[in-house]
Order: structure tokens, then sequence, then C-alpha cells
């Protein structure tokens, strides 16, 4: 005789309530939907948040802030972290004001911003103090402290298929720009000499 | 103060940043006392989330002290140890209104589609987080709790994401008495959505993961049963056969945009964004769960388009849930579950890291390296 699904009953393979209410704590304790605190999803409560307003103050715009062409305005409240800059702020501009988020353009510009600005930043950093240094940055050196070798090495993890393509991805950049830079400071000594 | 910085993908540092300052009269300045690294953060880190500016600190885990509050705050005052909800939200707008936290209008310039998240990204509203000595905290009345005296401090960490969206996935499962429940991650939300699966009746708990140490936890710390995909040829067909071939009624994911198990979608989405995030998990689900069954996402998905198995999903009639998690609307019962003994959250921290050390914390989670689970990052001022 089948089973289910080819019959109405359930399958069998199901502890039941008793043999797990004694095995699991807390085992359903919120088995009552009404004691599940994001049931129903919507709630109308507005004086359950700690809201003292209807509609919040307006926080200072300090420079032209960004916003979504689907905002009827600026939000009255907004976050003030590294404001857009360089070649990438201007891209980052041109896909807010541009393109809605409905978009793909308003994305893929934004995120070709991303990398613009990673380079932009790196090369702005080797005239501080401070340049950028991939070693520390990536933490790589844990590899080494932490078992990068026995945390992978005989384990079934699937991500050893394309953990190659990581330092080709981080390292290959530098290892381009230091080629270019030798190729270039020769070719300058050998018309020099 | 020190604070984590963004140097670009796969790069973080330690930088000297001004201490941040109240910008609005809800405003409070926090000093952070414990913040923690989020498997959201390794999107952010990978480079995967569009408008992650260089120089951002990233964190939306932390719990904290109160240094200071702007001329409007009543709830709070210097020196209040506090925990802060990852959501940044007013508290009044249409979705505040209605319990939506992580849906707020009013915080979000840069896209209608989020709520505001601290350090995640101009995308999420352009906060900085609290992988820092300092945090601007925005609507002090409405979004941190002061801490419970007899709550342990990583437990409170831990309530303002990890816990919060593992049970809040529970809850999307809509999970009845005896139902079987097929959790997809075993990070820290998927091990914590499989613990409160069992709180909401669940009669069967299966969690999937390739990270045997991982699936590990997921026997001891949330009594569930578990597969490593990696041993499979086909984990579906297994999950058909571990269900009477039914398949499962409600399926969690709490993987998320870097789901691996597929090259070709892992490659397209983790390493050259062509994606909004990889569906494997979620492709997965939608053929494990049964006819009619629900799956619930909490993995967190880019705002691109993704290669989902929509047809599936549709002719076999089922329901998607998914948010981002509502923290603090949580909160309540799960202190009573803490207090309970049903949960004891700090069970999966594996690391503790000094903040100065944050770039090998990062390696160190994002490459699954020394069994991490969950690190906890401690600023040197606390
Ligand atoms: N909705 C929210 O509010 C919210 C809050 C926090 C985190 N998140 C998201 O939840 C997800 C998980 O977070 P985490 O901190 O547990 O991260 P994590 O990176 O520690 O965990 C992800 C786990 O999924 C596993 N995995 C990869 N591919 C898989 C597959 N195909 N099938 C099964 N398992 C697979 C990984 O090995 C890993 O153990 C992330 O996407 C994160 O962004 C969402
Ligand atoms: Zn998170
Ligand atoms: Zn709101």
């Amino acid at each position: 005789m089948p089973g289910t699904p080819y019959l109405p009953s359930k399958p069998r393979s199901t502890p039941s309530s008793d043999e797990l209410r004694a095995r699991i704590p807390g085992w359903g304790a919120d088995l009552d939907p009404k004691d599940r605190p994001s049931y129903p999803r919507e709630r109308f409560d507005p004086g359950a948040t700690g809201a003292h307003w209807e509609f919040p103050e307006r926080q200072e715009e300090k420079w032209p802030r960004e916003r979504s062409i689907e905002h009827e305005f600026l939000t009255p409240v907004f976050g003030t972290s590294t404001p857009p800059r360089g070649l990438s702020g201007a891209l980052r501009k041109y896909a807010y004001a541009t393109y809605s988020e409905g978009r793909a353009a308003h994305w893929l510009i934004l995120m070709g911003a991303d990398r613009v600005d990673a380079i932009e930043s790196h090369l702005r950093s080797f005239a501080t103090l401070r340049p950028d240094n991939p070693i520390t940055e990536t933490g790589v050196l844990s590899e080494f402290s932490r078992g990068g070798l026995s945390s992978r090495v005989g384990r079934k993890r699937v991500d050893m298929s394309h953990t190659w393509i990581d330092p080709i991805l981080v390292a290959g950049p530098w290892v381009l720009a230091g080629v270019v830079l030798l190729r270039l400071g020769r070719r300058v000594s050998s018309a020099r000499g | 103060m020190k604070a984590m910085v963004y140097r670009g993908p796969y790069k973080v540092r330690v930088e000297e940043k001004d201490i941040p300052r109240i910008e609005h009269p809800n405003d409070a300045i926090v000093r952070v006392t414990l913040a923690a690294i989020c498997g959201s953060d390794l999107h952010l880190y990978h480079g995967m989330m569009p408008d992650t500016r260089v120089g951002m600190t990233f964190g939306h885990e932390f719990i904290g002290v109160v240094e200071e509050v702007g001329p409007s705050v009543q709830n709070l005052k210097r020196g209040d140890r506090v925990m802060v909800p990852f959501n940044v939200y007013c508290g009044s707008c249409y979705f505040c209104a209605r319990g939506l936290y992580s849906n707020c209008h009013n915080v979000n310039p840069n896209a209608t589609a989020v709520g505001g998240i601290y350090g995640y990204s101009h995308t999420c509203g352009g906060y900085d987080g609290g992988q820092s000595e300092f945090v601007r905290v925005p609507f002090a009345d409405v979004g941190p709790s002061i801490i419970p005296d007899w709550l342990e401090d990583e437990d409170a960490l831990l309530m303002t994401d990890a816990l919060s969206t593992g049970y809040f996935g529970a809850q999307l499962g809509d999970i009845s008495e005896g139902d079987t429940v097929i959790v997809f991650g075993a990070g820290p939300v998927g091990q914590y959505a499989a613990k409160s699966s069992w709180l909401m009746g669940a009669g069967r708990v299966i969690v999937i993961d390739h990270l045997e140490y991982r699936l590990e936890k997921a026997r001891t710390f949330a009594h569930a049963e578990t597969y490593n995909f990696a041993e499979y040829d086909d984990i579906v067909v297994e999950m058909k056969k571990q269900t009477d071939y039914l398949g499962a009624d409600v399926v969690i994911d709490a993987v998320g945009a870097e789901a691996d198990g597929n090259f070709t979608q892992h490659v397209t989405s983790a390493k050259f964004k062509l994606q909004g995030g990889s569906p494997v998990a979620l492709n997965w689900g939608i053929d494990a769960v049964r006819k009619g069954g629900t799956i619930s996402v909490v993995g967190a998905y880019g705002p691109m388009f993704s290669a989902v198995k929509f047809g599936d999903a549709m002719n076999k009639g089922l329901t998607l849930r998914m948010n981002q998690c509502p923290v603090k609307r949580q909160w309540p019962r799960l202190l009573e579950h803490i207090r309970n003994g049903y949960l004891k959250p700090n069970d999966i921290v594996t690391h503790r890291i000094p903040l100065e050390h944050i770039a090998e914390g990062y390696h160190i989670f994002s490459s699954k390296l020394d069994e991490c689970i969950k690190p906890v990052i401690v600023p040197s001022a606390s």
C-alpha cells in the first residue's frame, strides 16, 4: 500500500507532540499564532513605538544629499557617512538623479561607481601616511594562525571549487598595477639613460 | 575614536575617526561595548551591495552605553546600557505605525525599497555602523531598549539581529503543529530559525549546509536533523525521500545572496555581481517544499534580479513570505523565552575579537576558518 502523498494521510515519520514536548525545551510555546510577535504581519498601533511626533523634525542637509527619485522629498532623517566624491561620486549622483530603483541602470551604475571608488581610494591612499596594505586589510594572515589549511582540507566544502578565484579578484589588480608601474619606470629610466 | 572602515572588496581596516555628533534632536550617541559581524556584512565585504562606499563603517549588531542624547530624547539618558535593533526607523510613518519597522519610509533617502540599517551601505540609508567605539543612533526614543539587568551582554547583542531574525524567520513560515521544516543554512540565523521552529510546534526540523562543524552545532544547539548537501548528488531528491516524497511543509532560506552549491549561480552573483544574489538555496527550497507549502526568506538578496524558479513556485501554489526583521517587535516574547531557559543565544558565539583585529575577523568569518560560527567584536574602550 503506498503512503502519503499518494493518500490523504500525513507522513509517518513525524514524532508525536508529547514526545517532542518532553525532548525539546520550549516546544510549542508559540503554538498559538497569537503568541507570535509578528502575527499578524501588520498591526496598526502608532502609539506603541515611542515616537512622540506625527512627522519627525528634519535633520539639517549639510550637502546636497542624493536620493531616490521615487521619494517625494528628502527623508527627514538620513545617514551622513561618506559623502560622494571624485568620479565615483559623480556617477552616483547621476544614477540617483536619473534612474528609478526599478531600472537596472540605476544599480549597475552604482555598482560601477563602487569599483571606481575602490580604485580612486587606493590611489588617494598612496598620497597619505597610511597607504592601503592589501595584506593586513584582507586579514589573509589569519590563514596561517587560524587553520587555513585544516579548515579546508579533508572537508566536503563546496566552496573549494571557486575559492581560487578570490586571490585573483583581490590581488590581481594590484599585481597588474605593479607590473604596469615597473614597466613605466623602466621606460622612463631608459629614456633618460 | 577607532572604527572599522571599508577599503574596497575584501579589505577593511581600523582608522581613527571623529566621534559622531548629534545631528537630529532625537539622536543619541552610543559608546559601543560589543558588536558582531553578521552574515549580511559579508555581502558588503564581498562588494555585492550597490553603493557601498570606501570609508564607511559597517556594523548593525551592537550594544553599548548612552554617551549623549539630543534635546528631544525622553526615554534614554547618559549612562543607560542599551541594545539597538539593526533597523533605523522613525516609529511614525505609514509602515512603522503598522509594525513594519524594517520598512520605515522616513530614514532612507537612497531607496524606497529598503528601510534604514546601520552600517549597511547607502542603499540602506548611508548610516555609519557599530563596529566602532561610538555610533550615532537616530530616533533614540524608538529603537533602543535598556538591557534588563539579568540579561548577559552577549545575549543582548544577539537580540539586535541574528536571534531576532531567526525567530522572525520561523514565524514567517506560519508553522502549524507537526509541520516538517527545512532550514537552509546553518549560520547564526539558520541556527536560531531551527531552534525557533520548535517553539512554534514543528514536528521535524531539518538543517542543510555543507559545513560539517555548523551542522554539528545545529544538532546539539537546535536539536535538528542535519544533511550535508555536499554528500548528495541532489539534495532535493534526498529531502523528498526523507519526507515520504511529500516535501516539507515549510522551508526557511537562511542563506541568502551567496548561496553555494551551484558553481554558475554562485560565481555570477558573489564573484562577478551579475545577479542580485545566488538563488541556489531558494530554488532548492522551492523544489523541496510540498505543494501548497510556505517558503520563508530571511536570507538577504541585493536589489538586482536573481534567477529564481518562479514558475515552480506558481505551479505548486506556494506562499512566499519574507522581510528584513522588524527586530524590536520580537523582543518582549524573546526575552520571555530566554528567561524560561528555552534559548541561550550566545551558545553559538565562537570568536571574540578585539576591534583592532577586525580585518582577521572578517577573513575568518568569510572564509569559514577555525570553525567560526559567530564572531563578536570587542572595542578597546569597553
Ligand atoms: N532578514 C533579515 O533581517 C536578516 C538579518 C540577518 C541576516 N540576514 C541574512 O541571513 C543570511 C544568513 O546570515 P548568517 O549570519 O547566518 O550568515 P552565514 O554566512 O554565517 O550563514 C550562511 C550559511 O549558509 C550556508 N550555505 C551556503 N550555500 C548553501 C546552500 N545552497 N544550502 C544550504 N546552506 C548553504 C553557508 O555554508 C553558511 O553556513 C544572510 O544572507 C544574511 O544577509 C537577514
Ligand atoms: Zn545582520
Ligand atoms: Zn518609519
